[in-house]
């Protein structure tokens, strides 16, 4: 599957060049956008995503659905990167060990289970 | 504006049932309600039902029109699809179509098949209630979103793990000692806070036993006006009175809070300015407790606890059958069970019947007079609040 924004946005982070889109009111967002929840703007430009952000909330996931079942037990977390929250896998680190307020930053990996690409967070 | 008052109301037992198909069980549902109601199917003008993921579940879509056939009705039929709140928006939008004067007798409920689909298989299916690029994509379940909402909500009012995972285990706790005499849920027996600190864990700090289970059942609410059960001489004493839906962003990294649910405070403030009501003059809730976490944040939204204050309630009695507010004495969807697209219908039905008297647990609230119902769908991007009062 492909889509369109999505994918060019996750796949940005291989470069370490990630991005959010930002409004012109300066609302920052998640691609794909065309119109700002918070104020109604159409217009956006695309700005670098800070190189890590803090962890918000974190669990450790023991049943998955069947796309991350060998991936279990795994930690999801939402990420504040200041203009935008992220939400991704923990990797690099044991279950359990990263925790709210870790600093860690976003990077592209794979579900051990389906191979398809997944949004992961590397501690700093 | 016509009145609305509930004339009658059908449940399926929920619990496990994967033989039975969807139109089936609404039909049972449907067919128990026309008979508490007294009235007859041919003057039911409109059907309302939710249901969530019959598309998956049964490869059924078109399914409205399928549920009127098997339930005996020839008019008009609308499926209605938010997510667990379903069946709540079928009963809201069924409460504006009598009030509008366009309909004076409407059947509302929703039925969800579950149990056909292996643990694996439902919990993807539920998933899709969450944001799909940004969510489940990041391995997120239903479960651990409500998992990330749990720890947002223990970070932000400074409570430590242990003590978040006790009270959690007291939502449990008392929604199966409810859930005991009802005799439609799924479990009616004890779950003692210890077994529920020591189960499997699911995304932590939520373990099994924090979980509602997999459920197949359904729900049905015949909603006449004013006039109507006048004209007809129903015994219809319940009115609902109020109603209100409220939105959020869909992905729980947009949300401004992670550990509150903004739609369902929006959801009671309407539904309680409608019915001329603060939170102090709700004597009875059932609020959906899909997790443990999701009974606190719905109480709070409420308006019956502060932000941060919900969650001890339940271990300190409040919100236990004997307490000041009574929460989920149907056993809620922890103990009664969560047929998704059934159980915004079912919590109204359970309502109607504590207020009217004749639930197994009435007694515990004999003075009620109003009561209120919650309904969220995914982690609460929907919410839909009823109040339910006894007119006469
Ligand atoms: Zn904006």
């Amino acid at each position: 599957m492909s889509d369109a924004g999505f994918d060019e946005w996750l796949h940005a982070f291989v470069a370490d060049d990630g991005y959010y889109v930002e409004c012109a009111n300066g609302h920052g967002h998640l691609p794909p956008r065309r119109i700002c929840p918070d104020c109604g703007s159409t217009a956006f430009s695309e700005e670098a995503l800070p190189e890590s952000g803090t962890v918000e909330t974190i669990t450790t996931v023991h049943v998955a659905a069947p796309s991350f079942e060998s991936d279990a037990p795994y930690d999801t977390a939402v990420v504040d990167f200041g203009p935008a929250r992220v939400t991704g896998i923990v990797v690099d680190a044991p279950t359990g060990a990263v925790e709210i307020g870790d600093e860690v930053e976003p990077d592209v990996g794979a579900s051990e289970t389906t191979g398809d690409d997944v949004l992961v967070l590397r501690p700093v | 504006m016509s009145g609305v008052r509930v004339a009658g109301v059908g449940l399926t037992h929920f619990g496990s049932h994967p033989e039975r198909t969807g139109r089936d069980l609404f039909a049972e549902a449907a067919l128990s309600a026309k008979e508490d109601a007294g009235v007859p199917l041919d003057d039911v003008e409109q059907l309302n039902v939710g249901n969530f993921a019959g598309p998956l579940s049964e490869g059924q879509g078109h399914l409205a029109p399928l549920l009127g056939e098997a339930a005996g009705l020839s008019c008009p039929a609308t499926r209605y699809e938010e997510a667990c709140a379903s069946a709540g928006v079928a009963v809201r939008e069924a409460v504006r179509t009598v009030r509008s004067g366009e309909a004076d007798v409407v059947l509302a409920g929703g039925v969800e098949r579950m149990t056909n689909h292996d643990t694996p298989e439902v919990t993807e299916s539920l998933a899709i209630a969450a944001d799909e690029l940004f969510e489940v994509r990041a391995g997120v379940t239903f479960p651990a979103a409500y998992a990330l909402m749990a720890e947002a909500y223990a970070d932000s009012f400074g409570i430590d793990e242990a003590d978040l995972k006790t009270d959690l285990a007291n939502v449990a706790s008392k929604n199966h000692d409810n859930a005991i005499p009802n005799e439609y849920a799924q479990y009616q027996r004890e779950l003692t806070v210890e077994q529920a600190l020591d189960a499997p864990p699911v995304a932590e700090p939520l373990g099994l036993f924090d979980c509602c289970p997999i459920t197949d059942g359904a729900s049905a609410v015949l909603l006449v006006s004013e006039e109507y059960a006048a004209d007809h001489d129903l015994d219809a004493e319940v009115a609902v009175v109020g109603t209100g839906q409220g939105a959020d962003r869909m992905a729980l990294q947009d949300r401004e809070h992670l550990a509150r649910t903004p739609a369902a405070d929006d959801a009671a403030a309407m539904a309680y300015d409608d019915a001329g009501i603060d939170a102090d003059a709700v004597d009875v809730a059932e609020v959906h407790d899909c997790f443990t976490i999701a009974e606190v944040l719905a109480i709070e939204s409420l308006g019956f606890y502060d932000p941060g204050e919900g969650l001890g309630a339940a271990r300190r009695g409040e919100t236990r059958a004997d307490g000041d507010l009574p929460v989920n004495l149907s056993g809620g969807l922890k103990a009664k069970g969560h047929p998704v697209g059934a159980t915004g219908g079912s919590q109204i039905a359970e309502m109607a019947r504590i207020l009217r008297g004749d639930h197994p647990n009435s007694d515990k609230v004999a003075d009620a007079e109003v009561g209120v119902t919650h309904n969220a769908g995914g982690t609460v991007a929907s919410a839909v609040v009823h109040v339910l009062e006894v007119a006469e």
